[in-house]
């Protein structure tokens, strides 16, 4: 899983200079000369022709896939029946359909609350300069660096019902052994825990960067007027970040959605679906079972796909918003 | 000299306790890698114990064994693919930020924008369609096949970083060149790649370290092939053995060198490339 974010930079440098950045007004030349013209695309063709090959047709193929009947045997030869919204009707009245769209939506909901509250309170806690801070920060960095696959087995191991550690702390304090990753009632509880524990140094280095821009001057004067560490952080932090808190929240949100990798390897969407999200079933529908369901794994793909691309645009409407002054 | 001298003590004995906070705060937050190390170093007997040791007292070196005779060709196919994804996302996303920094072509704000969709669209759905296009292609198992699906994991950010950097180059600079009768290729190759080291370091760590964490892709794409990649390793592991956890953690612990070396020796260029944009300095 990758998190990759496009900060609104330009304003926290607007802030932090204090007076307003004025760009250089954008000093067009009168016309494009069209031998730069040139230069600039044959620049670009290799990742323009980059694009169409490999993400423009394999998105078109997938949507080929959920709009045909395939069979292994059709697959290799290439003439499955065109069956138009079949696979889709297939995938909504499936028993699965249901529960792994209120997994995902609860995935998402939980994880980015969490992710969220625990990046923020540490952002601010790591913007107090005292000893170590620095490096302690960049520790934060560590599980968001580990492979997928690493921190998932590693969270498998701790969460085992019978070895785990995390059942023998609480069987100290007296709690009985909880089956964490093979009873129904506590898998997605277990996948949403490793998933916040994954995404909260993001959370934790996009929001401590927008802090920095908040210039000190305001938390002096607001100091100077009586308010209290609680009242200055309710009332000035909180709202001069959410500029960047709005960004971090909807990356985090399309990120969030397609998250697969963690929950199929700890627990592969069970059990008996319990921790299924759309992701998950999407590729045992393709890829997990004896009897592969490429049609409607693809059409479940898809409807991911739709699901993140209205997020995005949210995402980079709000984004155009705060770079125009 | 006063001033400062009033002003240190802020920093100093009072702010103890954050320190103390911070470093508590840092140890629950990585407590699971320690139990990774932990694990990798238990013995066999004492694996199932409950509770389990703290500390690897009597600890044992079998699972590193373990990993050193049966993993090392997984180690270093990811390795290769790694560097190899590496070459690739900066030879296409390179000249296409200076393009888009530099350059101003016609349509560029399209194809900006389509690097940020793509970005959102979850592996799955390229796996799938990968999958569909690679089968039909007879390039399944195949490591280039691969490398090219694990660097869809990283050219539109490499593009948006080469083009954030290179926005920020004097363009009196490429102008010189042009003067001095440079073409646009050797503008490029001459004077704007060498001035955007940073964001090349940037691009290539970050590239490297989603191929060699790469899961998605290697499982649909190369799984069963001769050359399959560590995370393949350690998910066969998972799935063959579930006993021998200390070898499983051996293997996550060396899967997990890149991370932390990356960590400890370009700490700036991680900071700075979660925070895509901020990489001029």
């Amino acid at each position: 899983m990758t998190h990759t974010t496009q900060l609104p930079d330009r304003q926290p440098a607007r802030v932090r200079n204090g007076t307003p950045h004025t760009a250089p007004p954008p000093t067009r030349q009168r016309r494009r000369p069209s031998s730069q013209q040139w230069a600039a695309w044959g620049f670009l063709a290799p990742v323009t022709l980059y694009l169409i090959l490999f993400y423009a047709y394999p998105l078109y193929r997938n949507i080929d896939l959920s709009l045909r009947h395939y069979t292994v045997r059709s697959f290799v030869q290439g003439d499955a029946p065109f069956t138009g919204p079949a696979n889709y009707l297939t995938v909504f009245q499936d028993p699965t359909f249901a529960p792994a769209l209120l997994h995902t939506a609860l995935f998402t909901a939980v994880c980015l609350a969490f992710q969220y509250a625990i990046g923020l309170a540490l952002a601010v806690f790591f913007n107090q300069h005292f000893r170590l801070s620095t490096t302690l920060r960049a520790l934060f960095l560590v599980p968001w660096l580990l492979p997928l696959i690493v921190s998932a087995s590693t969270w498998s191991w701790m969460l085992n019902s019978d070895s785990g550690i995390v059942n023998a702390a609480l069987h100290a304090v007296g709690i009985g052994p909880v089956s964490w990753l093979t009873s129904p009632t506590w898998s997605l509880v277990s996948v949403i825990t490793a998933n916040i524990w994954i995404g909260v140094p993001f959370n934790l280095v996009v929001l401590h960067s927008g802090l920095q821009s908040i210039p000190t001057s305001l938390y002096e004067a607001a100091a100077l007027d009586g308010a209290n560490a609680w009242q200055r952080f309710w009332h000035l932090t909180f709202p001069l970040l959410r500029p960047v808190s709005a960004i971090t929240l909807l990356l985090g949100l399309v990120y969030t959605l397609k998250v697969f990798d963690i929950i199929w390897i700890m627990t592969r969407g069970g059990p008996a679906d319990s921790s299924t999200t759309l992701a998950t079933w999407s590729y045992q529908l393709g890829f997990g079972n004896a009897m592969p369901a490429f049609g409607p794994g693809a059409a479940v793909g898809n409807l991911l796909v739709v699901t993140a691309l209205v997020f995005g645009l949210i995402y980079v409407k709000v984004q155009r918003k705060q770079q125009a002054p | 000299m006063t001033a400062t001298l009033t002003s240190r003590p802020r920093r100093g004995p009072s702010h103890w306790w954050k320190t103390a906070l911070g470093t508590a705060l840092t140890a629950a937050m990585l407590f699971p890698v320690y139990w990774m190390l932990n694990v990798s170093f238990t013995r066999d007997q004492a694996m199932r114990k409950s509770p389990p040791d703290l500390f690897p007292v009597r600890g044992t070196l079998d699972g590193y064994r373990r990993v050193l005779d049966e993993q090392l060709p997984y180690l270093a196919t990811s390795l290769v693919i790694g560097l190899a994804t590496v070459v690739l996302t900066v030879a296409l996303a390179a000249p296409a930020g200076y393009a888009l920094a530099k350059l101003r072509p016609r349509g560029g704000g399209i194809l900006s924008f389509v690097l940020l969709a793509a970005q959102m669209i979850p592996g799955i759905i390229m796996a799938m369609g990968f999958y569909a296009i690679y089968l039909s292609l007879g390039m399944l198992q195949s490591v280039p096949g691969l490398i090219i699906a694990d660097s869809t994991l990283a050219v539109p950010f490499a593009v948006l970083i080469f083009t954030a950097f290179m926005s920020g180059l004097p363009r009196e600079l490429i102008q010189a060149a042009t003067m001095d009768g440079a073409g646009a290729l050797r503008t490029f190759w001459s004077v704007v790649l060498p001035m955007s080291r940073n964001a090349v370091v940037t691009v290539s760590l970050f590239t490297f370290l989603w191929s060699w964490s790469d899961f998605l892709f290697a499982g649909t794409l190369v799984s069963g092939g001769a050359h399959e990649p560590i995370t393949l390793g350690i998910y066969h592991y998972i799935g063959n053995n579930n006993q021998e956890w200390n070898a499983i953690m051996a293997t996550a612990v060396v899967a997990s060198v890149p991370a932390t070396v990356i960590l400890v020796l370009a700490q700036r260029y991680v900071a700075a490339g979660v925070t895509a944009g901020a990489v001029k300095d």
